[in-house]
């Protein structure tokens, strides 16, 4: 346990327990799409493409009333350290799903009957947290696409590595520690979309870990705040105050 | 295009999403919330309360361990293999434990038969990661030969009859079935392997207990049934040990919980979970006095009561 966190309670890659990892964000990265972007969180290579809202295929898949919301978090064979195979695996599936029900209250889907929004995440290299990094680099291209949005969804885990509650778990905290909870919060909405937890936490741990990782996912916020700002504002708002309007409007 | 006040109703609306459903059915969700309000429930439950829970153990007798769960009208059968197998490389001293889930085309008028969809595989993944996240059972105990021979536990479950909260009845009857379950034991002789005639039980840690709970409106219930299910904006799992330490939690649905739903979803789990764990514990205790009275008839029984 040692290994992981030292005695002066710094991390194996030098953070201290309330430390992010460096996040960078770049939106409409792909010409092709509706709305894309490209996040790197920590080791975390990740590209996001939207594409919608568009006609539904197959046709009977389509709402009346409300959009559909589609999600792929595909990892390639390369990402990781042993060959992964391309087809989509359990854990890709499950990730696909949980990342869906992440995004959905945040979308304004009632506004776009009969369409289908599609989100493709692709891992291009990944690292501990990739499912939250998906997140928040689906929902800064769900904005670039221009899809109505209640708010934007940000997201990070937080976990127990070495006996102490610490914010953004990588790989090895993950591998090695004793719990890691992703957590994705609409930050205005002050709602949590996404929940998960492996490991054990008592339940004094386990406010404390859901609040560190809120915590952590209102950085990440203003980090998918900045990275729009830089592509829609960037003339306009030069060197003005961040707390200009709000990119969801 | 919607307009603006339109659109400012809708983000104060609790973002409250809009299935599409039937008359009936929003009828009948309706007079849910109705209810709701009144803290009662269309089945007559409490907001906290669980169906009847009813577990029958050591059902199956060509498997290790096996286990019939009813909760209310949800009925799942869950079986236990074990084989000898070689361990991972990067962990050869654990052995394996590997949990799968199928929800069978019998088990409900909306169910296929068809590889496992998103739904099933959740349910699987869940279920596995209370049971290994807890360390139900021991790893480090069930290896014969270090980094060559472990034994490998298959839980296998099916869903007999649908009617909600399939997470908390197959965690359940996977628990029960790994408590009941008897693997045979083996001997290294001249490094190999001599299967013995003498059965042992798998070495347990710890029972752990899921509860799942969905939030319709502001109220958190326990245990949804399908119609609830169908009514919900969020779902959530949660899995305790015996020390009330949180081992497990998936959320899921298409809502969100604020924080306080959220402290209080976890203190549920851990009250509510250690009711259920003595129900599972006298389950398990009643049928291992008297191990091997039932046959195969008394599975129609079961079934039928």
């Amino acid at each position: 346990m040692s290994r992981l966190m030292s005695e002066e309670g710094i991390r194996i890659d030098g953070r201290r327990w309330d430390e992010l990892r460096p996040v960078r964000i770049e939106v409409g990265v792909l010409k092709n799409a509706d709305g894309s972007s490209y996040i790197e969180f920590g080791k975390n290579k990740i590209v996001v493409a939207v594409y919608g809202p568009k006609e539904v295929h197959p046709k009977h898949m389509a709402l009346p009333d409300r959009s559909v919301l589609r999600c792929r978090y595909h990892m390639l064979p390369f990402s990781v350290e042993e060959r992964k195979n391309p087809a989509p695996s359990r854990r890709e599936i499950e990730i696909s799903k949980i990342t869906r029900e992440a995004l959905e209250p945040a979308l304004i889907l009632e506004d776009y009957p009969r369409t289908v929004i599609d989100v493709f995440i692709e891992v291009l290299q990944s690292d501990g947290g990739s499912r939250c990094a998906g997140i928040t680099a689906a929902s800064v291209a769900l904005a670039d696409a221009g899809v109505n949005m209640r708010d934007l969804v940000a997201a990070c885990a937080a976990g127990k590595v070495g006996g102490r509650i610490v914010v953004d778990i990588n790989d090895e905290e993950d591998k090695m520690g004793e719990a890691d909870m992703p957590v994705a919060y609409l930050p205005n909405l002050k709602q949590v979309s996404l929940l998960q937890l492996d490991g054990k936490l008592t339940a004094d741990e386990y406010r404390e870990c859901l609040n560190l990782a809120i915590n952590g996912c209102m950085q990440v916020y203003s980090m998918q705040r900045e990275a729009l700002m830089k592509k829609y504002f960037s003339t306009v708002n030069k060197g003005g105050g961040d707390e200009g309007g709000s990119v969801e409007e | 295009m919607v307009s603006i006040e339109e659109r400012k109703r809708r983000l104060h609306d609790n973002m409250s999403v809009k299935k599409t459903t039937t008359i009936v059915e929003q009828l009948r969700r309706a007079q849910m919330n109705e209810l709701l309000a009144l803290n009662k429930r269309l089945d007559g439950r409490g907001l906290k309360d669980h169906r009847e829970l009813r577990i029958d153990v050591g059902l199956i007798k060509k498997a290790n361990g096996s286990a019939l769960v009813s909760l209310g009208n949800t009925q799942v059968i869950a079986g236990i293999k074990v084989e000898v197998d070689e361990p991972f490389p990067d962990m050869p001293d654990k052995g394996l434990f590997i949990c799968n889930a199928e929800v069978l085309p019998l088990a409900s008028p909306y169910a296929e038969p068809g590889p496992p969809d998103e739904d099933a595989i959740e349910l699987a993944r869940v279920v596995d990661r209370g049971i290994r996240e807890s360390e139900m059972i021991a790893l480090d105990k069930l290896v014969l030969m270090s980094g060559k021979k472990v034994y490998a536990v298959f839980a296998d479950v099916s869903v007999l009859n649908s009617d909600g909260n399939l997470f908390d009845a197959t965690s359940y009857a996977v628990v029960a079935a790994l408590l009941t379950a008897r693997i045979p034991k083996y001997d290294v002789q001249d490094d190999k392997l001599v299967k013995s005639e003498e059965t042992i039980p798998l070495p347990i840690n710890t029972v752990p207990v899921s509860v799942t709970m969905a939030k319709i409106g502001n109220s958190i219930i326990v245990d949804p049934t399908a119609e609830e299910e169908a009514c919900m904006e969020a779902r959530i799992t949660i899995a305790t040990d015996e020390h009330g330490r949180v081992c497990a939690i998936q959320k899921g649905g298409s809502g969100t919980f604020s924080l306080e739903q959220l402290s209080e979803v976890a203190a549920l789990a851990i009250s509510i979970g250690n009711e259920v764990r003595e129900k599972i514990k006298n389950a398990v205790a009643s049928v291992s006095t008297n191990n091997n009275n039932n046959d195969d008839n008394d599975i129609n029984k079961s079934m039928a009561s």
